[in-house]
């Protein structure tokens, strides 16, 4: 059959997820993967902006542009879709708890380049839930964080109908470690929550609700599992039609459909033979493109060096390609769906929805998702999930080629250049960028921010919806640390459970868990008391994974683990170190600013007289800053590639042997 | 090893450093280490014949709040001019001995605060109580600061073990849970001098469990002289806050108008000390002093430090060992 004549589907919106350096730097990128045939803009923020702090704030110091663009006020944001129409433009913005602040930025910008503000299309992702359970840059406690994605949502859908106001996240749980079943529970009963607190806040008259629900889509994960995955997202679309028909009375079966985004899973991408990636993600797109439907609307691939650091250019390149060679080459979009009617997927999917119905009663019985994320139980569910994942790594229970198996490997070519196969952000681009920002603000009308910055105030006290006030900043030039800070000051800062207070893993380990068991015991023998690891997460990176991990583990070797979660500074982890009578810090930072974090720690341990504390530390640390860590008094360094915990606990009590001068055990 | 006498100085002067080597050498179980412990700690009990610092113990169920609370105590407290130590007794794990120390993450404060130093104890002790660290680390705490809270899941022996220790103390209750009124109403619960409802915010249910309570206490503490206020407050909300520590910092001046303070303590540390005994040799150990009233007594009116007296004693089982064994 000849093409032409065969009707073939719209493919997905196809992303590149990305942002770096600075708003004119990543203009330039946009509009080169537009001219790549990308159909869509993915804007990835970089954490001040994500968690509302401006490039110039001591917090900032190492992550301004790095793991994605930096936006401080409308002028940035102007830089960032130079010369992009955004009433042509399909924009999606990963952005939380400051996702009303870039709306009312992107309004702002739209205006200014004369565009119709309700054509706007695209998506904030705004589902501030997730972000303390997985994500980690969210601001205000539960209760502050609901009202403003509430205010998002009946502001969009009032005046910017074609916006998708939020994102409900289940990517982000499934990077946390969440099975299937927890995906579908968290992820729809956060759209519950959310759903009910909208109707609640009584900005939307009942006739209009339906259109709201309508506009709700999701943002969701597919993993290797890649037939239990394709049943997942069927499962999804099921409950969510129910749902929708029998909690909130929508009849219009349109507005009743799942819509989701995806980015495929990034957990299981591996640093070992980063190449063999590539067919993980090819066979996790498969998962959200088969059955047409349950097909996503707009699909994201990671780069085969996720686990190694930022990707070029060419690497996002060579994932946006998988997506166009799926969409264009192959027969898939000329079929109707391949899996309507097959009993051995129909019995998978009643079976993922028969657990999900169970956790989601759970949650319900709890008093509704936001309570159920308050006390911890929801977090302690994803930890314990991600806690058995990797013991059956460090089993072999999960085969994981080129990591528990099948590890003997030919050099790569592909990390041989001397980028070593990832991008770096130039550390010029900080300073840069708080130069700028510096003047900006001495180029404004105070007394117009001021204003501003009052009204914003009064609507947060009085409850009035966030965003008129908010787009009024946005145009007066008020900055993202200005009006997080206003906000910060009405509702207050929050730290969120960590999950790491679940039942100890096993009673009888292995024999290598009980051999480090004994090792710790020894050595706190030998040195008179418990031996104490503090486990600290500095700066802005939210990834908790890892030191959630290590924290469980030495639990259960023995140790004494004092973890407070994630952001924090690097005096406050100095100084926790010496309050607890630590032997050893460990650092987790996967974002990239841990040469900055490290020498700022260690100028703290030198101002509190702590400066013998042993210092070690884990996450994305490409090998060339490792000797460079080791040169400064850093004593290890763990990369994803260390698999093996029990050998990483084995290593860290012969460090503090060695600390304190007793011989290193075997 | 660490200097006693400098270390003593040290923690009175406050530095941070010395105060964290002084409480990691009481933690020290090597014997070597006992020996400069007990030093350490009888160079600072000579200085604290002024009685100096306010100790209390804040109990409660899991999850009442108790983190919070602290933390919103320590803003106070910290505005009033108070230098604040907190001890953290957190539940440890029994398998490996592993815990994992997790309160401090409620106390974030001031991140560069002087003025507030937070150690946490993962709770080792036998038969669920306080471990016997416990104690000593906060006579530490009071050389340098001005209150010093012990902080833990009570109920059953841990609160007992917190009552015998503090100058005073105070449950926290959980909204909605009928256990406190029952352990109260049975006698389980040892009367606290400051009882408080937290997480008022929650509105009809904890002013439920406010009322209950109040009626299920006799009010006067059997300490005399004080009427047990029954307090509200939330943690998150910030309300009732000073008037919780309004209420704390007038029972210590129940305490120290009526002179008692001191007697307390001593009574205080002598029943700890007839414990450690009795941990260390047993009850027959003990039979060999006289029995409990006799080493009690002995160690209330010694003239020796009690340290000194403790060690005395020690000495004399010890020895009596050695003959029977030779
Ligand atoms: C899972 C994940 C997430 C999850 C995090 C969930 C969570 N709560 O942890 C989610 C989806 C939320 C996420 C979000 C983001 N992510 Co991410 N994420 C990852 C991913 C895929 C895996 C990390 C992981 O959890 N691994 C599992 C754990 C167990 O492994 P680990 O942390 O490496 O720990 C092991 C060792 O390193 C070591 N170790 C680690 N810490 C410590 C500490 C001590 C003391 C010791 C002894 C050992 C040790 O032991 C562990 C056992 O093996 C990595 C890429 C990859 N495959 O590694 C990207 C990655 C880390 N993310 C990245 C980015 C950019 C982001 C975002 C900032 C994107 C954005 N612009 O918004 C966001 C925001 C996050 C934030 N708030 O900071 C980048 C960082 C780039 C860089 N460093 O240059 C990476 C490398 C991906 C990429 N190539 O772009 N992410
Ligand atoms: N609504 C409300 N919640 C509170 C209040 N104080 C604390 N909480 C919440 O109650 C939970 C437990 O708080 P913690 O301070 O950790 O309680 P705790 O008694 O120290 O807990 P444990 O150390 O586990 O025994 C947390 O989720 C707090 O956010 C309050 O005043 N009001």
């Amino acid at each position: 059959m000849s093409q032409d004549t065969v009707k073939r589907d719209r493919p997905w919106l196809m992303r590149t997820y990305s942002g770096h350096s600075s708003a004119k730097a990543s203009n330039e990128l946009y509009r080169m993967n537009l001219s790549k045939g990308q159909t869509g803009l993915s804007v990835a923020f970089d954490l001040p902006t994500q968690t509302g702090y401006d490039s110039d704030h001591p917090l900032a110091r190492g992550e301004v542009g790095k793991v994605g663009v930096p936006i401080g006020h409308i002028g940035d944001m102007e830089a960032l879709f130079h010369d992009i129409p955004l009433d042509q433009m399909n924009t999606s913005m990963t952005i939380n708890a400051t996702a009303p602040w870039l709306l009312a930025l992107y309004v702002a910008v739209a205006e200014r380049q004369g565009v119709d503000t309700s054509k706007l299309q695209g998506t904030t992702q705004n589902d501030v839930l997730k972000e303390y359970l997985s994500r980690g840059t969210y601001i205000f406690p539960p209760g502050p964080s609901v009202r403003l994605t509430t205010d998002l949502i009946a502001y969009t859908v009032e005046n910017i109908p074609s916006w998708n106001p939020t994102n409900v996240c289940s990517y982000h749980l499934q990077e946390a470690g969440a099975t299937p079943t927890q995906e579908l529970a968290y992820a729809l009963s956060t759209a519950i929550a959310i759903l009910d607190a909208v109707r609640d806040s009584g900005q939307i008259p009942a006739e209009r609700f339906a259109a709201v629900v309508g506009r709700i889509s999701f943002f969701v994960n597919a993993g290797i599992r890649f037939v239990e995955e394709t049943c997942k997202l069927r499962a999804f679309g099921a409950m969510w039609n129910q749902l929708a028909e029998q909690r909130y009375g929508v009849s219009d079966e349109k507005q009743r459909r799942f819509r989701y985004g995806v980015q495929v899973n990034s957990l299981g991408l591996t640093e070992s033979q980063p190449e063999n990636n590539v067919q993980r993600i090819v066979l996790e797109m498969l998962a959200v493109t088969l059955s047409k439907n349950a097909r996503a609307r707009a699909i994201q691939l990671p780069a085969w060096n996720e686990a190694l650091g930022l990707p070029r250019p060419w690497d996002q390149q060579w994932a946006l390609r998988m997506q166009q060679v799926l969409a264009l080459e192959t027969d898939l979009l000329e079929y109707g769906d391949l899996f309507d009617g097959s009993p051995v997927i129909e019995a998978k999917v009643r079976e993922l929805v028969a657990g999900a119905e169970a956790e989601m009663a759970r949650i319900e019985e709890q008093g509704g998702m936001v309570q159920a994320i308050e006390s911890g139980y929801v977090k302690r569910e994803l930890v314990k999930s991600h806690t058995r994942r990797m013991r059956d790594i460090e089993s072999g229970d999960l085969s994981i080629v080129g990591v528990n198996c099948y590890r003997e490997t030919a050099e790569s070519p592909l990390t041989a250049g001397t980028d070593s196969g990832i991008m770096k952000v130039d550390v010029q681009a900080e300073r840069d960028q708080i130069a700028a920002l510096q003047a900006f603000r001495a180029g404004r009308d105070a007394a117009v921010v001021a204003a501003a910055l009052e009204e914003l105030r009064a609507a947060a006290v009085s409850g009035a919806n966030i965003m008129p006030s908010s787009i009024a900043c946005a145009r007066a030039g008020v900055t993202t640390g200005e009006w997080s800070e206003v906000l910060r000051e009405v509702f207050g800062e929050y730290r969120a459970p960590t999950g790491i207070d679940i039942a100890m893993a096993g009673q009888s380990g292995s024999d290598a868990m009980d051999e480090v068991r004994a090792k710790v015991r020894q050595t706190s023998q030998e040195l008179g008391r418990p031996l104490r690891l503090l486990i600290g997460k500095p700066g802005l990176d939210g990834h908790s994974n890892g030191a959630e991990q290590i924290a469980v583990k030495g639990r259960d070797a023995g140790f004494e683990i004092v973890y407070e979660g994630i952001r924090l500074t690097p005096s406050h982890i100095a100084r926790a170190a010496q309050e607890e009578g630590v032997h050893l810090i460990g650092l987790s930072v996967l974002s990239g600013s841990h040469l900055e974090l490290v020498e700022d720690i260690q100028a703290e341990l030198a101002k509190i007289g702590a400066s013998e504390l042993p210092l070690i530390i884990g996450g994305i640390i490409p090998e060339d800053d490792a000797r460079q860590l080791q040169a400064h008094g850093v004593q290890a360094v763990f990369t994803p590639k260390d698999v093996d915990m029990n050998a990483i606990m084995a290593t860290i009590v012969n460090i503090i042997r060695r600390d304190n001068g007793l011989q290193e055990l075997a | 090893m660490p200097d006693p006498s400098g270390l003593a100085a040290a923690v009175r002067r406050r530095e941070r450093p010395a105060l964290a080597r002084a409480l990691n050498l009481l933690d020290d179980r090597r014997s070597e280490s006992r020996q400069l412990a007990a030093e350490l700690l009888r160079l600072l009990e000579a200085d604290m014949a002024d009685e100096h610092g306010h100790l209390i113990g804040m109990t409660g169920p899991p999850g009442a709040g108790k983190s919070s609370l602290t933390a919103a105590l320590i803003s106070v407290w910290r505005k009033r001019g108070l230098r604040v130590g907190v001890l953290a007794v957190d539940p440890s794990s029994p398998v490996s001995g592993g815990a994992l120390l997790g309160d401090r993450l409620r106390m974030k404060t001031s991140s560069d605060d002087d003025g507030v130093f937070i150690r946490s104890l993962a709770c080792r002790g036998e038969f669920g109580g306080l471990s016997a660290e416990v104690w000593p680390m906060s006579l530490v705490m009071l050389a340098a600061f001005d209150v010093v809270m012990i902080e833990t899941v009570g109920v059953g022996q841990r609160e007992i073990d917190v009552a015998r220790m503090c100058d005073t103390t105070c449950f926290v209750a959980q909204p909605g849970s009928g256990d406190s009124i029952q352990f109260l109403k049975a006698g389980i619960l040892e009367v606290p001098h400051v009882l408080v409802v937290n997480k008022e915010d929650m509105g009809a249910v904890a002013r439920r469990t406010l009322s209950e309570l109040g009626t299920a206490l006799g009010r006067a503490h059997t300490d005399g002289n004080w009427e047990v206020p029954v307090l509200a407050a939330s943690a998150t909300a910030g309300s009732g806050i000073e008037a919780l520590a309004d209420a704390l910092s007038a029972h210590e001046k129940v305490l120290r108008d009526s002179k008692c303070l001191l007697q307390r303590r001593r009574q205080y540390r002598a029943q700890w000390l007839l414990k450690r005994l009795q941990e260390e040799f047993g009850s027959h150990g003990i039979g060999r002093l006289g029995g409990e009233q006799r080493v009690l007594e002995r160690l209330a009116t010694a003239t020796l430090s009690l340290f000194e007296q403790h060690q005395a004693l020690r000495e004399h089982l010890l020895g009596a060992a050695d003959k029977t064994h030779s």
